[in-house]
């Protein structure tokens, strides 16, 4: 028995650095939003294509919408942008842009040089409705269904892989729920 | 007497530097209407965590969202809102990340008193051990020969 007490501390000393060589590999970027299953937030502010039209959260229609937070200044949105495209092209969701602290006539530039893969995109020059959102930089693409409830949040930019692993399972677990509706 | 000038004058340049950081950190100004709302919002900020800068208070980062979020403090102080409610604000949108003071609840029961649990074991296990092994007491008094010896070598010093 006093032998086995002297191996506690080894014991210890292997739990803790097991717990400590795990904290070495996770990512310290990657935070729980607090927004999931909430309510999208309501905001009022203006579309980027035209500042008469004022936008709500009621503006965003559709079975599964995507709300992508992007920005001129942004690296990885033009690295993310034709990846939207083809997810605007596919038709399967509706998406809308997200247009964060930029400049209006910087961002309808932006959209005209590239390509617009979006129904519309919001203007939020003071990042209000970012706050709202708790979006942290660009690009952030949020996943929300049609009642209106935030269900999943990717922060980073979209490419093949991530659409695959992160989004399509969402999305299908969301057009089950809608299908079911339907047949209620 | 030259070098406690020199010291008095590191000690005032030293002051004066460190004053001079302390004001640098905070790049926008805002105008409070009395200074207990300023002090608030200086304990909001020191407290509230930037959500994209991970290791920096809103006071320290300079990071876009970081002014953003400070420019949001002082708009709910400007409406009137307590610190609680701005707090709530914060963790509504970023989650309880934000917070350098994590509430307590069953998730950071761990952050709140494990400290103070290892501190006890640590406590209870020297308890053990000094009782289980008193210190045997060490001879420290010299005989009668020593002592003579002892007088002996000092007497000829």
């Amino acid at each position: 028995m006093a032998k086995l007490i002297r191996f506690i501390p080894l014991i210890l000393f292997i739990a803790l650095g097991t717990v400590l060589y795990r904290g070495l590999f996770l990512n310290p970027q990657a935070l729980p939003s607090a927004l999931i299953d909430q309510k999208m937030p309501r905001f009022n502010l203006t579309q980027l294509g035209n500042e008469k039209v004022n936008l709500s959260e009621k503006d965003l229609k559709g079975q599964v919408i995507l709300l992508n937070v992007w920005g001129t200044w942004c690296v990885y949105c033009k690295y993310e942008h034709p990846y939207l495209v083809d997810i605007a092209n596919s038709g399967r969701v509706a998406l809308y842009g997200l247009n964060y602290k930029d400049d209006r006539q910087d961002a309808q530039q932006w959209l005209i040089d590239y390509e617009d893969p979006y129904q519309f995109s919001i203007f939020d020059p003071l990042g209000k409705l970012g706050i709202e959102l708790g979006v942290t930089a660009a690009p952030e693409t949020f996943v929300i269904d049609s009642k209106g409830i935030i269900r999943m949040k990717h922060v980073g930019p979209i490419d093949g892989d991530v659409w695959q692993a992160k989004f399509l399972p969402i999305i299908e677990l969301i057009e089950k729920e809608n299908g079911i509706a339907r047949v209620k | 007497m030259g070098s406690l000038v020199l010291n008095k004058f590191i000690l005032i340049l030293v002051t004066v530097l460190l004053s001079f950081s302390a004001g640098a950190f905070i790049s926008d100004t805002y105008t409070f209407k009395d200074e207990v709302t300023e002090k608030r919002y200086k304990s909001l900020v020191k407290d509230l965590r930037c959500p994209k800068c991970q290791n920096q208070n809103l006071a320290d980062s300079n990071s876009a969202i970081a002014t953003d979020l400070r420019r949001e403090v002082y708009e709910l102080l400007v409406q009137g809102k307590a610190d609680v409610e701005i707090v709530d604000f914060m963790v509504k949108r970023y989650g309880e990340f934000v917070l350098y003071r994590p509430k307590v609840s069953s998730t950071t029961y761990v952050l709140w008193f494990g400290p103070a649990f290892l501190l006890l074991i640590g406590a209870i296990a020297v308890i053990v051990i000094v009782r289980r092994k008193p210190i045997k007491k060490a001879q420290t008094g010299l005989t009668a020969e020593q002592k003579q010896q002892l007088d002996h070598l000092l007497k000829d010093k």
